[in-house]
């Protein structure tokens, strides 16, 4: 996964902005979106990372810039390309976002059914399947009540991969997890990225980033004020904002991951 | 003694049972069409903006602020003034299906601004429409949470559905009415109607309990 910038982007974002509630959370932001990349964005809250996250699928609509998907543009005005367009993109949300009244195979079954118009056979074939690979084969029939925060997690991203995205987007997926659940979830995580799943993950898991990142993006005050593989820019004494902010919040947390 | 029971079964119970039949004529269609409506107008009330949620608020807010009995009487003796008429029938379910849906929409609207707003996104992420993610995630959540106040509206109706007989149209009270007035025995008449109206209630309470049972889910809304 080294050098692909010889190769056309995936996705390309460029120059995307967003003001929220009369703030500009983001300014400007652009990043090129190589297939089976995994790019982590690190910074300080109210950076910019959910919101650029949120955005590449959007969630949220930017004010300015513009979002390609192999290629192509989105409108995001016409609903059905909307539509279209988040089925290729998923999105793993830091409180899981489980649908509550429905299994956890009914979670992944249901979009299948719904948004692909699978049949109700072949979309319980393949939730079980994506419940299987990971790691949740014995607990279909659970409500999410009834799952850990880490299973809950699992569930969710089963439900994204059923869908068969070509990008996938985490906004800090371990980050509302016990300690202790936390490497179920990045177990997981990792299989993905070994398997070229293309993935952009806010995260501040230090020691899986350091691991599994291509690049690195540094987010701050709605800018990408650094990037770089994580090598260059977490190596001792490279005096980098990206190697400053994650030896306080190693300091603070005790531990890597 | 003798006389008393003659009455009950020759006279009385026959004149309830028309009217409960009646009564039953009314509320079950009532009772659909106002959930029905009530979704609706609930759903207009909790996520339409402008001129549709006003246009439900405004509803709402007309048909809870004012007494069923006035809305029963615009719509069987005041329309007919511009040209509308009703049979006493018809009046009585249209009056109670708005009535209800009214009051509906309000456990409606609250049912459904209770679910987060994480799910609308997920299911948003997942690439559902607006109107899926309405049907297939929110409304069935919404509903559960919505259920226990529905119940509540479901039993005010049958009781409220005594006030069909103002409008002529003779239902359970109604034959009671009749049959005291010509007899004179009001208690005895009032009193096995209440009896009527309480097993109608305990039934429908106990489906209402079934119906909530069944759709529980571990976790969810309590």
């Amino acid at each position: 996964m080294a050098n692909m910038n010889t190769k056309t982007p995936l996705m390309r974002v460029h120059g995307i902005s967003k003001e929220l509630g009369g703030r500009e959370i983001l300014r400007s932001v652009s990043l090129d979106l190589y297939e089976g990349e995994m790019k982590v964005l690190i910074g300080p809250s109210g950076g910019g990372k959910s919101t650029l996250l949120q955005c590449m699928n959007y969630l949220l609509v930017p004010d300015r810039g513009e979002i390609e998907l192999e290629g192509r543009r989105v409108d995001p005005r016409k609903a059905r390309e909307l539509c279209e367009f988040r089925q290729h993109v998923g999105m793993i949300f830091q409180d899981f976002n489980l649908f509550d009244h429905l299994t956890a195979t009914e979670n992944v079954s249901i979009a299948l059914r719904k948004v692909k118009g699978m049949s109700r056979a072949q979309a319980k074939a393949r939730a079980k399947a994506e419940l299987d690979r990971v790691g949740l084969a014995d607990k279909g029939h659970l409500y999410p009540a009834e799952l850990s925060g880490g299973q809950k997690q699992r569930v969710s991203i089963a439900r994204a991969l059923a869908m068969d995205p070509k990008v996938m987007l985490l906004d800090e997926p371990t980050s509302a997890l016990d300690p202790e659940l936390v490497s179920e979830v990045l177990t997981v995580i990792r299989g993905l990225a070994q398997n070229g799943m293309t993935m952009v993950m806010a995260t501040h898991q230090m020691g899986f980033t350091r691991s599994l990142a291509d690049e690195v993006l540094f987010m701050q005050e709605g800018r990408i004020i650094e990037q770089g593989s994580p090598k260059d820019l977490l190596a001792e004494g490279s005096g980098t904002r990206t190697l400053d902010f994650c030896s306080q919040i190693l300091d603070v947390e005790g531990a890597g991951a | 003694m003798n006389e008393e029971f003659v009455f009950l079964l020759e006279r009385l119970l026959p004149a309830l049972n028309k009217g409960v039949i009646v009564s039953l004529q009314l509320i079950v269609p009532s009772a659909i069409l106002g959930i029905f409506f009530g979704v609706v107008v609930g759903a207009c009330r909790a996520f339409g903006g402008g001129f549709l949620g006003a246009l439900a608020n405004g509803y709402a807010a007309l048909f809870r602020g004012t007494p069923l009995v006035i809305q029963l009487f615009i719509l069987y003796f005041g329309l007919p003034n511009v040209g509308i008429y009703f049979q006493p029938y018809t009046a009585a379910v249209i009056g109670f299906t708005l009535c209800s849906a009214a009051y509906h929409s309000e456990y409606i609207r609250g049912g459904l601004l209770s679910i987060k707003r994480g799910q609308v996104l997920a299911a948003q992420a997942l690439g559902f429409s607006t109107f899926t993610t309405l049907v297939w995630i929110i409304i069935p959540q919404a509903f559960r949470r919505a259920l226990p106040g529905c119940g509540n509206e479901i039993v005010y109706l049958i009781k409220y559905s005594s006030l069909a007989y103002v409008i002529t149209c003779f239902e359970l009270t109604g034959q009671a009415k009749i049959v005291a007035s010509e007899t004179f025995r009001f208690s005895e008449v009032f009193m096995v109607v209440g009896v009527y109206y309480l097993f109608l209630v305990t039934v429908a309470s106990y489906g209402l309990r079934r119906l909530e049972k069944r759709l529980e889910i571990p976790g969810f809304g309590h």
